[in-house]
């Protein structure tokens, strides 16, 4: 069987010109939840929209589900279901009048679509507002709505597109659970891509770290993050002229990977609490003074770190992703 | 069978939303009304100007029908602009719907949006005495006339809509083409008090095609090989501009 999503080679460039893809290569395998992790610009977007016969890449091939989606894009519409970013839902119907058209634009017609209409209402906890205009629900609510349109006609592979962007704490985690629920029950392909570590890290059994175009690193969770070797130590100073900081800290046995990055100075050491008070005096010994110290195990922001070069949420100012 | 089924859905989409915008509803009833009115009002000296031949409302009702039939369908690709901006555009574009049923429902529901106006521009007519002495037949051309005409400009500014993806774009080539297209046609004035440059480029005009024929079949002793052959114009125009809507598609996927 060919995996799930093979992708090879896929460049894109817009006019400006601006890189969005250069040269991704992704293979997914069937019946997982990859996650696509990135910053905004960092072309997670543009190729779910290649994989999703949306826009075609400059160069480089993709599958999905076997069609070939540069080939065939017809084809490959019918097994995938798309939940974009924005609501993919006309907020002037209603939650039924949604889920009717998107099976008529499937082919799904007859007894059979207003059955399968009645189930998905039930299953996304839509029955009791189905007859609502779209408009008057949660931002939950909505989202489930686009997502119960994506998965109405069963598709093989699910591409969700930054899902929990704008909702609160408490939907995001219950949309968790959803897809959670998706994945388990219906042994679906899901492509996730977000800007949430902790989405990625609950969520997905493998990701891949997208950077200016290229995939930078990708593998499980556990797997990137053992790959750190160790904890995280990150020091804030009390001033920022602290050049031999750095250099005296990184003569130390068994401290790796220092870096300064103004007033924060970040380290790795295998045991981070047991190299603490040797940190600590090696800085007070050349008159450094710290503010505040904390260790960590690795997380997914170490493992950005480490692999697009610069910490996560200190980017650059953000690319406008979405081109409309 | 699935794009017409297809085209339906998309149409019922559309009528939908009008059913349930009462005020948007309520404008497109009296829109008709007051221009008959207005034109009918400000234009009445009109048919005193020597050479001008019967009664103005008889011959305005076609006029003003095309001329709102440009005017209300012009707007259609507002709803596609919309879609874009709201991420419905790209969830239809990534199903395997036929992009052809996109364009070919909102188009049917903007020339049903006509089809209303253009009944209620003939009733108020017939109020105010015109005769219709083209009978039911007449009217019926006349309707299909408009239908037609309102559907190439619909379809128009589908592709307006998808190329340019601005609302701005929409109301700026809606008031653009408007009211050149109205006086550059037999719409308001009789063809033979007309500048000979205007009745050079109103060959050339689709409301004047659609004018022309309504008048003929609806208001006048039909000339039917005339009227055939001006809805023949207008049938290879909606043809040639659904087309164009259709293929727009790619190319706003192409930017994409």
């Amino acid at each position: 069987m060919p995996p799930a999503i093979e992708a090879s080679a896929l460049s894109k460039t817009y006019p400006g010109p601006v890189v969005a893809l250069a040269g991704v290569e992704l293979t997914i395998a069937r019946g997982t939840i990859f996650a696509l992790l990135g910053p905004n610009g960092a072309g997670k977007s543009t190729t779910v929209r290649v994989l999703c016969t949306l826009t075609r890449p400059d160069r480089g091939s993709a599958q999905v589900a076997g069609v070939d989606v540069l080939a065939d894009p017809v084809s490959a519409r019918r097994v995938i279901g798309v939940v974009g970013q924005k609501h993919g839902a006309d907020l002037e119907a209603t939650g039924r009048e949604n889920l009717v058209l998107q099976g008529e634009f499937y082919g799904i017609v007859g007894r059979g679509l207003k059955q399968r209409v009645e189930e998905s209402l039930d299953r996304f906890g839509l029955a009791a507002a189905a007859d609502r205009q779209a408009k008057t629900y949660s931002g939950g609510m909505q989202r489930r709505l686009d997502i119960a349109m994506g998965l109405l006609h069963r598709p093989r592979v699910l591409f969700l597109d930054e899902p929990t962007t704008g909702l609160d704490p408490e939907a995001r985690v219950a949309l968790w659970r959803e897809i959670e629920r998706l994945a388990a029950e219906e042994r679906m392909t899901i492509l996730l891509t977000t800007h949430y570590m902790d989405e990625a890290d609950r969520l997905a059994s493998e990701l891949a770290i997208i950077d200016r175009g290229q995939i930078v690193a990708r593998g499980a969770p556990e797997q990137l993050k053992s790959e750190l070797q160790g904890d995280g130590i990150q020091i804030e100073l009390a001033e920022s002229e602290n050049a031999n900081a750095g250099a005296a800290l990184a003569r130390l046995d068994g401290i790796r990977e220092v870096e300064l990055d103004g007033r924060t100075l970040r380290a790795r050491a295998r045991d981070g609490g047991a190299a603490i008070p040797s940190v600590l005096a090696t800085l007070e010994r050349h008159g450094i003074k710290a503010t505040a110290v904390t260790v960590a195990r690795p997380s997914l922001d170490d493992v950005y770190l480490r692999h697009a070069g610069r910490a996560f949420q200190a980017e650059q100012p953000e690319l406008e992703e979405a081109s409309a | 069978m699935t794009p017409l089924r297809q085209t339906w859905q998309v149409y019922l989409r559309g009528a939908r939303t009008l059913r349930r915008q009462p005020a948007y509803l309520g404008m497109t009833i009296v829109q008709p009304l007051i221009w008959l009115l207005m034109f009918g009002a400000l234009f009445r000296a009109v048919s005193r100007i020597p050479g001008f031949h019967g009664s103005y409302v008889d011959f305005l009702t076609p006029g003003v029908v095309m001329m709102l039939a440009v005017f209300s369908a012009g707007w259609t690709g507002m709803g596609f602009v919309e879609d874009i901006n709201a991420g419905v555009m790209d969830r239809m574009l990534a199903s395997p719907v036929w992009r052809g049923a996109l364009n070919a429902g909102t188009v049917a529901y903007g020339a049903f949006t006509v089809v209303i106006q253009t009944v209620l521009i003939v009733l108020l007519a017939l109020g105010l005495g015109a005769d219709f002495r083209g009978g039911v037949v007449g009217v019926l051309v006349l309707i299909l006339a408009a239908a037609l005409l309102g559907a190439i400009f619909a379809s128009l500014s589908n592709c307006i809509g998808l190329l340019a993806r601005q609302r701005e774009s929409v109301i700026g080539a809606v008031t653009f083409v408007q009211l050149p297209l109205t006086f550059l046609s037999a719409a308001l004035m009789q063809p033979s008090l007309l500048p000979g440059w205007i009745r050079a480029a109103a060959r050339f005009n689709p409301v004047n095609w659609a004018v022309e024929a309504a008048r003929s079949a609806a208001m006048q002793r039909a000339d039917w090989g005339l009227v055939a052959g001006r809805v023949g114009l207008l049938v290879a125009l909606l043809l040639l501009a659904a087309l164009l809507a259709t293929r727009a598609f790619a190319a706003y996927q192409r930017s994409l």
